[in-house]
């Protein structure tokens, strides 16, 4: 790595001075600041604010809706992950064949990255809408009815395709790339070796993909986790009966809308252990890439 | 073990790209034949055509008496050497050499005994366990040759494998592969664009240029009788010198010298004279090439003087202790001169 010095003892810290500053106000002040209320308890009317120890976080570990929250969002993250994996790397694999149409079909195949996420929850809440939505009516002819208000699973379905959707793009861009870096000669060499098509994408291929996998399964957790507020807000509010309340819906419900202040910061906090062991996983494991 | 005919094989790409033309070649059991020429002439394509890498579009391929046109590579019985040697970077060396067994359901004890048996032969016992990226460009290339041999196939193909060894390395590992090829006795098509591979490890070679083939001949014959100016200037180092003359009866012309050719000639040709077929004359003999040095290489068994003959670039061998000067007259050895049609460059006579 390249070092460079600076004559000028002040300089340095005034060059870094602006990305400290946004660093202090926008990030640590305020998980200060929900650290601090995770250990307080407030009164309907703000008036009053009293120490409770670690009573938020009891309550919330022994709390079922929290329980089932943390069980919706495990099951929704693993659901969203697996689907935005495995539709970007089909897909990946369809253009690696593909030579000349290749970047054209790779152009199209990003535009949902662009599409905000709130429109992407609006736009699937339109297409699976009970009432006017088309793929309930197709749904319908082969005698399934579709309610994604009403049944659980069906809202489940629903909030992961919605979000699995934009990911796709980002997973399959990485794919490509890590496709197109594995060698020909090292397909064909498996080929003489006697691996058929299939044989060859698992013993071959996927292995040589890992490192673009396990990066990918770490950003994807994240995004699930944490990027997926707008979707859900869009289309299903966490209903019904808490079906689709992930983690950070939770937070948002119990804050801001339910006023629970003391709660919603303890959920914040256990928000913020698990980002930083899934940075350190990232750091630890990705970085330094996975070793074959 | 088999032998491999190829019958008018072509290839024209999608794009109406001609890379390989209406090549016949019968190659028989045990030989080693080398396929070389310039990058772009085709060498290579007709190689994967053969592992069944690229399908043949004209012509046919049969190696073993078996038309393989149609067949898969891996139905082919032929094993590939690689240039990037194409080892499986997450697979040990040993699992490395085992895949293609293992994917052809061999016994497991059979497999062990095969892949112990090609780990003594190349010698690369001692890190069967490690990983490609912990092994050297030479023991990765011995591991690329032992995922050759332990399939036992009846053909070896190689794609310019040496090509990316340090020098000293490429010149043992040539040695190596052409010790193996005789012990094994497996017909092996080899490509490479380095002239002094071809010569040294060829039984026949094969020199293609444009996607066809310009002459085919052991080493020695290619190097004493080249068909074409083009095989003239590609086999053989320091190049043949190539230049404009007139023949009159069996004489060529260039300027005022003169050198006597092998067959009667008339009007214009090209005359090709090897720089190691010269040698230094007294000053001003009658008909002698007259030389303008331009710069000498030490290689220090010999040296080479490099210049202009008649303004033509020239250059000629010389013993180590020979005297140096602005100016050489040289002669040919007798039988040295080789005479090309001067349009389309064939060897006359």
């Amino acid at each position: 790595m390249k070092r460079t010095h600076f004559r000028n003892k002040i300089l340095p810290y005034l060059l870094i001075a602006p990305q400290l500053a946004i660093t202090i106000v926008f990030f640590l002040w305020p998980a200060g600041e929900a650290v601090l209320q995770s250990f307080q308890q407030e009164d309907a009317f703000g008036l009053k604010t009293s120490w409770v120890g670690l009573a938020n976080y009891s309550d919330l570990f022994s709390d079922p809706v929290y329980i089932q929250s943390l069980e919706v969002t495990v099951v929704f993250t693993i659901a969203v992950t697996a689907a935005a994996l495995i539709v970007a790397l089909l897909l990946a694999l369809a253009v690696d064949r593909a030579v000349k149409s290749g970047p054209a079909y790779t152009t199209l195949l990003v535009w949902p990255y662009a599409v905000a996420p709130a429109v992407v929850g609006v736009l699937w809440w339109f297409l699976f809408n009970p009432t006017i939505g088309i793929l309930p009516y197709l749904l319908s002819l082969v005698g399934y009815h579709w309610n994604h208000a009403l049944n659980g699973t069906d809202a489940m379905i629903l909030v992961v395709i919605a979000s699995a959707w934009p990911q796709v793009s980002y997973n399959f861009l990485f794919f490509v790339a890590g496709l197109q870096s594995i060698p020909a000669s090292m397909r064909e060499a498996a080929a003489i070796d006697g691996a058929g098509p299939v044989k060859r994408f698992f013993t071959i291929t996927l292995p040589l993909l890992s490192p673009t996998t396990f990066f990918l399964t770490v950003v994807n957790f994240v995004y699930a986790m944490f990027a997926t507020f707008p979707v859900i807000h869009a289309t299903t509010k966490g209903g019904p009966a808490g079906s689709t309340d992930i983690l950070v819906f939770k937070v948002y419900n119990d804050g801001f809308i339910g006023l629970n202040l003391g709660s919603s910061a303890a959920q914040s906090v256990v928000l913020l252990v698990i980002v930083i062991a899934l940075t350190v996983i990232q750091f630890r494991f990705v970085e330094r890439r996975v070793q074959y | 073990m088999a032998a491999i005919t190829l019958k008018s094989v072509g290839k024209t790409y999608a794009g109406g790209v001609n890379a390989v033309r209406g090549i016949d070649l019968d190659i028989a059991d045990g030989e080693f034949l080398v396929l070389v020429g310039p990058s772009g002439c085709g060498k290579s394509t007709l190689l994967r055509m053969v592992a069944g890498l690229e399908t043949i579009t004209d012509g046919e391929i049969a190696i073993g008496g078996r038309v393989v046109n149609e067949v898969e590579p891996a139905e082919r019985d032929i094993a590939m050497v690689f240039q990037n040697y194409a080892l499986y970077p997450h697979m040990s060396v040993r699992q490395n050499l085992a895949y293609g067994l293992k994917n052809r359901k061999m016994a497991k004890e059979e497999i062990s005994r095969r892949v112990d048996e090609a780990a003594r032969i190349l010698e690369i016992g001692a890190f069967l366990d490690r990983k490609p990226k912990a092994l050297s460009g030479g023991q990765r290339q011995r591991v690329a040759m032992g995922r050759a041999i332990v399939r036992e196939p009846s053909c070896f193909l190689f794609d310019e494998p040496l090509s990316n060894l340090d020098a000293k390395l490429r010149v043992q590992m040539r040695g190596e592969i052409k010790q193996l090829q005789a012990r094994l006795g497996t017909t092996s098509i080899y490509v490479t664009h380095d002239q002094l591979e071809a010569m040294t490890l060829a039984h026949r070679l094969v020199v293609l240029n444009g996607g066809k083939v310009e002459q085919v001949g052991t080493p020695l014959e290619v190097y004493r009788r080249p068909a074409s100016t083009f095989v003239a200037s590609f086999i053989g180092s320091p190049a043949m010198n190539l230049m404009p003359a007139r023949a009159e009866g069996a004489v060529a012309h260039v300027g005022a010298a003169r050198v006597q050719l092998e067959i009667p000639a008339e009007g214009a040709m090209t005359l090709g004279l090897r720089p190691e077929d010269l040698r230094a004359v007294v000053p001003g003999t009658e008909g002698a090439l007259h030389l303008k040095t331009a710069y000498v290489e030490e290689l220090g068994a010999q040296r080479l003087v490099h210049g202009t003959v008649e303004g033509t670039p020239f250059g000629c061998a010389m013993p180590s202790d020979a005297a140096l000067a602005d100016e050489l007259y040289l002669a040919a050895e007798p039988g040295a001169a080789h005479a090309f049609d001067a349009q389309d460059g064939r060897r006359l006579g």
